[in-house]
């Protein structure tokens, strides 16, 4: 990859999780909140449906910046995020990003993620090594 | 009621979870990490790494056990129903591979009340069978209604 500057967007990341991916991811991951897998009981609380869990948003956000190192899982040095609106299955996540800074071969990019208007991470910050 | 700071600094006994191969295929898979090195153990050892190496956000897999009792904790007393993820910062150190035992401790570092939301900070500190860090974790709940 050419030499990356402030400024320059990191390359865009399209996900649309499907029905069950919720499911999978809960068993992936060993979180089974029912708001995640049983869209009655995320109705009854008061969602819209069963939501993505956010970690599996923010794993979508790691990937994203590992790709400015071809997905090498040592290039990810920190990721921070802020989970805002809820996200949901069956329809797309675009993760998009820019760097914002960089120092030899340490890379810091401000990242986000949404679902249509709906900014489901905010105020990502990664810190890639390249 | 004004969220109660008394637990600030309470540590919960460590866990320790051993990282398989299938669980690392099988997150990979689902966050659609397809760099062989998830997958192939061949390509793994080949780029370095001593077996299947996990993508870094496998660390919610082996450092969420640790913080489960922290968030059940009735000295804490956060009400679960009314909780929401708020944020998260990872920082990682030595990658995980399959076979590694990794050790996690959760602290409570932080209480605090904004209007009506009350902010749990918990920080998790894993290490492997080395005594190598290999993810410090930042983990911060809303409590809506406090």
């Amino acid at each position: 990859m050419a030499a990356l500057k402030p400024g320059d967007p990191i390359p865009e990341l399209r996900e649309t999780p499907d029905r069950y991916l919720p499911h999978r991811y809960a068993g992936a991951s060993g979180d089974f909140n029912p708001i995640h897998i049983d869209p009655e009981f995320a109705t009854q609380v008061g969602l819209p449906g069963n939501i993505l869990h956010g970690l599996y948003m923010m794993a979508l956000v790691a990937r994203a910046n590992a790709a400015l190192a071809d997905g090498d899982p040592r290039a990810l040095k920190r990721l921070s995020v802020q989970f805002r609106g809820m996200g949901v299955p069956e329809q797309e996540i675009v993760v998009t990003g820019t760097v914002s800074e960089v120092d030899g071969d340490r890379v810091v990019t401000e990242c986000q993620a949404a679902q249509g208007d709906n900014r489901v991470i905010r105020n990502g910050e990664a810190e890639v090594e390249l | 009621m004004p969220v109660s700071k008394d637990a600030i600094g309470k540590q919960w006994p460590p866990v320790t979870y051993e990282a398989g191969r299938e669980k690392v295929r099988e997150f990979a898979n689902v966050v659609g990490a397809d760099n062989p090195v998830h997958h192939d153990r061949e390509a793994a050892i080949a780029a370095g790494f001593r077996d299947l190496v996990a993508p870094p956000m496998f660390c919610v897999v082996y450092s969420a056990m640790a913080l489960a009792p922290a968030l059940l904790d009735p000295e804490v007393g956060i009400n679960l129903a009314a909780m929401v993820h708020g944020a998260q910062e990872f920082i990682w150190g030595e990658p995980v591979c399959s076979g590694d035992e990794i050790t996690t401790t959760a602290t409570l570092t932080d209480v605090f009340q904004k209007d009506d939301k009350g902010f749990y900070v918990f920080e998790s500190e894993s290490v492997n069978q080395d005594g190598a860090q290999t993810v410090r974790g930042v983990w911060t709940n809303i409590v809506r209604g406090v």
